[in-house]
């Protein structure tokens, strides 16, 4: 089932052409990697994705009925959420905290509504169960292995139930045992059915989770293409402008 | 045979995920707060032991007194600091208030009505504060080192700078709020208990609380996760002038005067009282009892100056040191958790 289908989508900022034509199609359960060097514009196609931006020209299709976000907020409540590079994490807070944080559970108690810890605890014990990750709920982020603040982040879009999470360099600053668990996780996501971009420029990570392969250059779709059908020195070249066109 | 190493495995990440990383003893030995707590605790009992005149009822009651106005305010800082901002005209505010007050109630007002005067001039200025902050994103010490000026000035305007100590006809009742006393403890100390047990509950029971924890830590992901920013921010500084201004009425009452200068510099007691009590200048850390108990420590040490008969000119070289000492404790406590 297609989740995302972009068709022709240009993004002009004044006289650069960011984007120039892009079609993509995204199912459910797939995890498409996308590559290119600084200023392909990868952030741009994801900024439009998650509602930041509006493209000049083309269209979004959310399970083939055409959309126009207004605003990030647009995006999130129509199921895609991103995990940012910096994953957007309170240190001061409990893993439980930080997965439900800006949309806290809360209880009756006489005529106030508090806040509901048990039941977040609860709820982010399963989510983390789930995503089969050692991390505590009531322990603090800051304590946290950087494995454990991804499954924090990524239990977030597990909350929304959303059908596409667009990762932006979720293994750029880890260590090599946290980049497997990450990696982990990713499978996780796709083994609940969900649609992952992964925006990643270390070719190992992408060869090893992703489906498909998608390579942007100045703005371009110069490849788009099953991971077996490809090779990481073919990859290089089509980022680098060696290969043309595959 | 598969599903049997599945089920053990799912046993082994349930245990995983539901261990305690800290006991309940280890979470509050971790705070610096307990730390001064303990230090405020042998003083008192040094004290007690030194002199004949710490650990009596009248110098006790005074103790509570005098801390309890620069504890109220630090209850407003506080919150303040925690979301990782600084009120620097908590000092100008208070003396706004208690001036408001003291005017209308020399002009024959009520206390109920001259009360809620004060109170919505001071939340006024707080408003004017937030939405400077929020809004406009200027530096909270920007702003509000203005509003400190600001505010002291108004002061001085509506007053023409005269004393005022003349209170019309509810005079009593005004005194009485401020330096009276119930089931002989100060009213002001009262009031310290009420509103700090309602800080406190509002920190850490309501999402106003959690957010404003989530800014002073990561201002950014708080904004990205769909909090309002602007709107959390608002209103801790509306907060924090509420607490002063409420902290300016009681003092009004218990000095029986009000001059332009009530409350000059006491945001340097405030702030003081709160990072001893373990708040983080840089936000996202602060509780409401360290704040208390920082404020009742800089209290007992200038108490115990007096009552040892050393110079009150040391007082500053003392609280200040107690400063500078209670965060490099937390510092080098810190640094060995991390090296651990």
């Amino acid at each position: 089932m297609t989740v995302l289908r972009l068709d022709g989508v240009s993004k002009h900022f004044g006289a650069i052409h960011a984007l120039d034509d892009v079609s993509l199609s995204l199912s459910a359960g797939e995890v498409v990697g996308l590559m290119g060097d600084n200023g392909a514009g990868k952030s741009t196609l994801v900024k439009i994705v998650a509602g930041n931006f509006r493209p000049t020209q083309g269209r979004l299709y959310l399970k083939d009925r055409e959309t126009v976000f207004h605003g990030p907020l647009d995006a999130r409540q129509n199921g895609i959420e991103i995990v940012y590079q910096d994953l957007a994490l309170c240190d001061n807070l409990t893993a439980a905290v930080n997965v439900f944080l800006g949309r806290e559970l809360t209880r009756r108690f006489g005529p106030f509504r508090i806040v509901d810890y048990a039941a977040m605890n609860r709820r982010a014990a399963e989510l983390f169960k789930a995503l089969r990750s050692e991390t505590r709920p009531k322990d603090l982020v800051k304590s946290m292995s950087g494995g454990q603040r991804q499954a924090v982040a990524i239990a977030r879009t597990r909350l929304s139930n959303a059908d596409i999470v667009l990762m932006d360099e979720p293994t750029a600053a880890i260590s090599v045992r946290q980049v497997a668990e990450v990696l982990a996780l990713i499978r996780e996501l796709k083994s609940h059915g969900v649609a992952v971009v992964l925006i990643s420029h270390r070719m190992p990570d992408v060869f090893s989770v992703a489906d498909r392969v998608v390579v942007l250059r100045r703005g371009r779709v110069v490849a788009n293409k099953a991971t077996q059908a490809t090779s990481p020195e073919e990859v290089t070249g089509l980022i680098t402008g060696a290969i043309d066109h595959a | 045979m598969l599903e049997k190493t599945d089920a053990t495995e799912d046993g082994r990440l349930e245990a995983v995920i539901g261990r305690q990383s800290h006991t309940f003893v280890g979470r509050i030995v971790g705070h610096q707060a307990f730390w001064v707590f303990l230090a405020m605790v042998a003083a008192g009992l040094s004290l007690t032991l030194l002199t004949e005149t710490f650990a009596t009822p009248q110098n006790l009651f005074n103790v509570t007194r005098n801390f309890a106005f620069v504890g109220i305010v630090a209850l407003g800082m506080t919150v303040v600091i925690i979301s990782g901002g600084i009120d620097l005209s908590v000092g100008s505010v208070l003396c706004l208030s208690a001036m408001v007050l003291a005017i209308t109630m020399n002009a024959g007002w009520g206390l109920v009505p001259s009360a809620a005067l004060a109170l919505a001039v001071s939340a006024l200025v707080g408003l004017i504060n937030g939405a400077l902050i929020a809004y406009v994103r200027i530096p909270s010490f920007v702003v509000t080192l203005g509003m400190l000026s600001v505010a002291r000035s108004l002061a001085m305007v509506i007053s023409g700078n005269r004393v005022v100590f003349q209170f019309g006809p509810d005079e009593k009742l005004l005194f009485q709020l401020g330096g009276g006393s119930t089931f002989s403890i100060a009213n002001p100390v009262i009031a310290l208990f009420l509103f700090g047990v309602a800080t406190a509950l509002l920190l850490r029971w309501t999402r106003w609380g959690t957010h404003v924890f989530a800014i002073g830590a990561n201002e950014r992901a708080a904004g990205l996760t769909g909090i309002a920013v602007a709107r959390v921010k608002v209103s801790v500084y509306v907060f924090s002038s509420l607490m002063a201004g409420i902290a300016g009425v009681l003092e009004a009452g218990w000095l029986g005067g009000v001059t332009t200068n009530l409350g000059q510099s006491m945001e340097l007691s405030v702030i003081a009282a709160t990072v001893i009590g373990g708040a983080n200048l840089l936000g996202g850390a602060g509780t409401v009892f360290g704040s208390v108990v920082g404020a009742a420590l800089i209290e007992v040490i200038r108490n115990s100056l007096i009552l040892l008969g050393i110079g009150t000119f040391w007082q500053g070289a003392f609280v200040g040191s107690f400063i500078v000492l209670a965060v490099a404790f937390d510092r080098i406590r810190a640094y060995r958790d991390t090296e651990s």
